[in-house]
């Protein structure tokens, strides 16, 4: 880690020479923090194996590598005051972590300990001078603050990255189109159904509805846990952007409880063709497609050459 | 730009080109009533595939055009909508109820010539 920028304020003791200036101070701490490393990392690293270990799992050149790289880190805000390279560093933890090789409650207890080491060993340095010890605490306790935030915002940021990341793939897996027969596809919803998702459902069933030049849709909604008279809007939308493309949507699957919910709350799903279950909607389909009750899949016929255009 | 009025056996075809102003609409509305009337149409097929906008004022043109036609005994076919057109028609509220409506103008042809009953083989 190496510091961006090296802007140490010097602060000349020359106006009163009683008075310790913070600048002062806190050059010292970070001076002696640096020339006591070895020492306070050995205390640190052996603070967190008493205390399960952050590093359960890693390699010990790993453990080494990362206390180092850790140490230097902290010391390095304490030093110039800019915190681009710990936010990096954390970044990178809170990655490994989700994958599994940190964990969040061990190393924000590490990061405790390591807070617990530097105290440990200023308040031995300054144990017959109170008032240096004030004012070096005064230097480090915002420090040690703001990088505790930082692997704290880390990690939380990085969660709600994999979270949204699954949502996306929930999203993705969640809306199949899928063609039974020629121009038929068949929409199988399962799921909590909110507005982007019904947005997107609508999106990719038109664009499938052109892709097949499907003209009947039947759209299963066994797999729909709940339905309220914002859902049941979403999915007359559905059907009626269906309609405006020539395509006929059969809703499949409404089981008693919905029905009776549908009912209870006033929704008006009459422009809607629903048919108890997914078979009866095929059914209803392929009647409306002109399929005879024997269904032509296997034996398509002869082909009669169309006088349609 | 008017909209060019292509007759093909019994049934006219509109095929809309570009975006339509109010005005080329109500010209639309009144060629296709007196084109049908003349050549004795039994059906109209309207293609908006070229549509990336229907507002308000061109959905009901073409629902009381359709309406208009009905009278006279004739179908309209609405073709070509776009899915993204259609979408942004339904969060409008536009949903065309009672207008006929077809994927493309083969789909529409097909509808007119299986004739009224809402039935629609395709030939085979």
């Amino acid at each position: 880690v190496t510091p961006t920028t090296k802007v140490k304020p010097r602060v000349s003791s020359e106006g009163s020479s009683t008075a310790i200036s913070a600048g002062t101070l806190k050059d010292e701490l970070v001076a002696r923090l640096r020339r006591d490393r070895p020492v306070l990392l050995k205390e640190w690293v052996q603070a967190m194996a008493a205390d399960d270990g952050l590093w359960m799992g890693a390699t010990t050149p790993e453990q080494e590598l990362d206390s180092e790289a850790i140490y230097d880190a902290c010391v390095d805000c304490l030093d110039n005051g800019s915190y681009a390279a710990a936010e990096a560093y954390a970044d990178r933890m809170a990655q490994r972590a989700v994958l599994g090789v940190m964990q969040y409650e061990r190393v924000l207890s590490g990061m405790l300990t390591l807070r617990d080491a530097f105290w440990h060993s200023m308040s031995r340095h300054y144990l017959t001078e109170p008032d240096r010890l004030a004012g070096a605490l005064k230097a480090f306790e915002p420090v040690a603050n703001k990088i505790l935030l930082i692997v704290a915002m880390a990690f939380n940021s990085e969660r709600e990255r994999v979270v949204l990341r699954q949502q996306e793939a929930i999203r993705e897996l969640s809306t199949p189109v899928l063609k039974v027969r020629d121009q038929l596809l068949i929409l199988p919803v399962i799921g909590l159904i909110d507005s982007e998702r019904a947005l997107q459902l609508t999106e990719q069933l038109l664009s499938s509805i052109r892709e097949y030049r499907a003209r009947a849709v039947v759209m299963d909604v066994t797999g729909v846990a709940a339905i309220d008279s914002k859902v049941a809007n979403h999915l007359i939308q559905t059907v009626d952007a269906a309609r405006l493309l020539g395509t006929t949507v059969i809703v499949t699957g409404i089981s008693a409880a919905i029905a009776l919910t549908i009912v209870t709350i006033g929704v008006d799903l009459s422009r809607i063709q629903t048919v108890g279950d997914l078979q009866g909607g095929i059914d209803l389909a392929d009647r409306l497609l002109g399929y005879g009750a024997m269904a032509k899949v296997s034996d398509p016929g002869p082909i009669v050459p169309s006088t349609a255009v | 730009m008017p909209v060019p009025i292509l007759a093909q056996a019994p049934y006219l075809i509109a095929s809309v080109q570009s975006a339509l102003t109010d005005a080329d609409l109500v010209d639309l509305q009144d060629n296709l009533l007196r084109e049908a009337q003349r050549r004795r149409s039994q059906g109209v097929v309207v293609d908006v595939t070229a549509l990336d906008v229907m507002d308000s004022f061109s959905t009901r043109t073409l629902q009381s055009l359709a309406a208009m036609l009905q009278l006279r005994g004739v179908e309209m076919v609405i073709v070509g909508i776009q899915p993204g057109v259609a979408l942004a028609m339904v969060q409008l509220g536009l949903t065309m109820l009672g207008v006929r409506t077809a994927l493309d103008l083969e789909e529409g042809l097909v509808y007119l010539q299986a004739g009224s009953q809402g039935r629609a083989d395709r030939g085979q």
